[in-house]
């Protein structure tokens, strides 16, 4: 355990911060306790054959510490390292902090995600890594603990861990936020640029950025970037978890076969925000975020 | 002629599942096809199983995850504890616009939590890759399993070789020469055996191995375990274990 006790008064959000620093914001004022930090060494021994550098970290910080005086269980992956990429050792501390909080059962665990999904230097290593993620997060839900995905910096949410990310109580975004399955280079890579232009920002912005997501509610919860405002949205959670029962499940079938109803001709995010009865869509994106959220929450598809 | 080729293609391709089925289940089963999802019942000498999955290599978009998804709760409702047993063919998660503006993050994640669900509620969970799984659509309906396996002749990978030398900027004999001495990057079902994602490969007899595996009633995720034991992944397991057992 290594008590982190930096300060960091001049960043207002997350996006261009690093994994430490986002964690340092977002926590109390030095509360948080790494596991397995820097100092143990452990690191991805596949990089390492082959001659790639590595990280003490393997690109993820994890601990426990202090929000609004609640216990939480928090993990940050490092955008600046490989894209946030999941290898085996990554994998396995993200697996072992929500095995973890399925027996210590705090307040919230809160994982700030920001990654291009498996680390292809360690492929099958990687997506069997996420897999792990994946039950030891159902096994921490079932524990009654309410897990939190934040998309608020600048590699995204996508691959196996956008679905993992779907598969905690809330996700929480930011307009700069992404969340998806495959990314626009991929879907461009493979299937031609008349499917995706990847160069498009907008158009990526509009199919897979925090407003669509938001309005369609893939995402729970949108702030503005800034510490208070993300604070303040996950303290709101504490104690609130999303039962994974039959009933509930019941209800998001019921809520996603309404969303392909409804919207299983639209070829883009103007036709659905259109539909959903926002009069002047094209204007979505350059709304500031609080001119948004007022007409988001006015037509989004929630319960 | 041309008007029925696609036809043919698609018995052929239903027999690949059907004849996959015979071998899994010499007692009997009822297969039926919904476009590329498959479902029905098979006897087993412990009774009935449900059976649910893929077939034509499909890929898994917003549709076919909420139709599975909608199986998985159908059996769930009418079928308390029945065994399910998950016939994967995917190619990985649908590559398009479309199904990304719709969200098909939350659609796989979906049909995961139904699978989850189904767990928790006594189902037993057994997955056969009979074909082809691949990466985001291998995740969300087959790796969620409480035992897997593969066919001897099935493919399973993240992503191609020569495109992983595209992204990753190394060359593919070198890859090709990493794939001989590690599991880790290559395709190929045996490397996920020694990985621990999978419990076996399956060469001549495909019934024994499925039965056993439905006479253990074992729900925790042995993965990294097994990864260890068979020398594949050699720190997920202790590194998982030291976080837990960190005293703070």
């Amino acid at each position: 355990m290594e008590r982190n006790t930096m300060r960091l008064e001049n960043i207002s959000g997350l996006y261009e911060s690093s994994a430490r620093e986002r964690i340092s914001l977002i926590l109390d004022t030095a509360s948080f306790q790494e596991i397995l930090p820097p100092s143990r060494r452990i690191s991805s021994p596949h990089l390492k054959t082959l001659g790639m550098p590595i990280a003490f970290d393997d690109g993820i910080v994890i601990g426990e510490g202090l929000l609004e005086g609640g216990k939480v269980f928090c993990a940050a992956q490092e955008p600046g390292f490989m894209g946030g990429s999941v290898g085996e050792v990554h994998g396995a501390k993200l697996t072992g902090l929500l095995e973890r909080a399925a027996i210590e059962k705090p307040a919230a665990v809160i994982l700030i995600l920001d990654t291009g999904g498996v680390r292809l230097h360690e492929a099958n290593a990687g997506l069997i890594a996420i897999s792990e993620i994946q039950r030891a997060l159902f096994k921490a839900r079932s524990m009654g603990v309410v897990v939190i995905a934040i998309s608020a910096g600048s590699n995204g949410i996508y691959g196996g861990i956008g679905i993992v990310a779907r598969c905690c109580d809330y996700v929480l975004i930011t307009e700069q936020g992404r969340l998806s399955v495959s990314g626009p280079e991929v879907i461009e890579s493979q299937k031609g640029v008349e499917e995706f232009d990847a160069r498009d920002k907008a158009l990526v912005w509009r199919t897979m950025g925090g407003k669509h997501r938001y309005l369609q509610n893939e995402a729970q919860a949108y702030t503005k970037d800034s510490i208070e405002n993300i604070r303040a949205t996950i303290a709101a959670y504490f104690g609130k978890p999303v039962p994974l029962s039959l009933e509930e499940l019941l209800r998001q079938h019921k809520s996603l076969g309404q969303r392909l109803e409804k919207f299983r001709d639209c070829t883009d995010a103007l036709d659905i925000w259109a539909k959903m009865g926002i009069q002047n869509p094209d204007q979505i994106p350059g709304l500031d975020d609080e001119s948004f959220i007022a007409i988001a929450n006015r037509v989004r598809d929630h319960d | 002629m041309n008007l029925l080729l696609p036809l043919q293609i698609e018995l052929e391709i239903m027999i690949n599942a059907n004849s996959a089925c015979e071998q899994l289940f010499p007692l009997g089963f009822n297969l039926m096809s919904s476009g590329d999802m498959v479902y029905g019942e098979a006897e087993t000498h412990q009774g009935i199983v449900a059976l649910l999955g893929t077939i034509n290599s499909a890929p898994i978009g917003v549709d076919l995850a909420f139709a599975l998804a909608g199986k998985v709760l159908e059996i769930i409702q009418n079928h308390p504890q029945m065994p399910i047993i998950i016939l994967v063919d995917t190619q990985g998660q649908n590559l398009s616009r479309r199904d990304e503006l719709l969200g098909n993050a939350g659609y796989l994640a979906h049909l995961s939590m139904c699978f989850e669900l189904a767990r928790m509620r006594g189902h037993k969970l057994i997955s056969i890759v009979y074909k082809e799984a691949v990466s985001g659509g291998y995740l969300a309906l087959g790796m969620i399993a409480d035992r897997s396996f593969a066919l001897e002749s099935a493919q399973i990978r993240v992503m191609a070789l020569s495109a992983m030398s595209r992204i990753m900027q190394i060359p593919l004999e070198r890859l090709e020469e990493l794939c001989a001495s590690s599991p880790i990057f290559g395709p190929g079902a045996n490397n996920y055996v020694v990985l621990g994602a999978l419990d076996g490969v399956l060469t001549n007899d495909l019934a024994s191995p499925i039965e056993q595996a439905l006479s253990q009633s074992e729900q925790l995720d042995r993965r990294a375990k097994l990864g260890l034991e068979r020398g594949g992944r050699t720190l997920a397991f202790e590194v998982i274990n030291s976080v837990i057992n960190t005293h703070v």
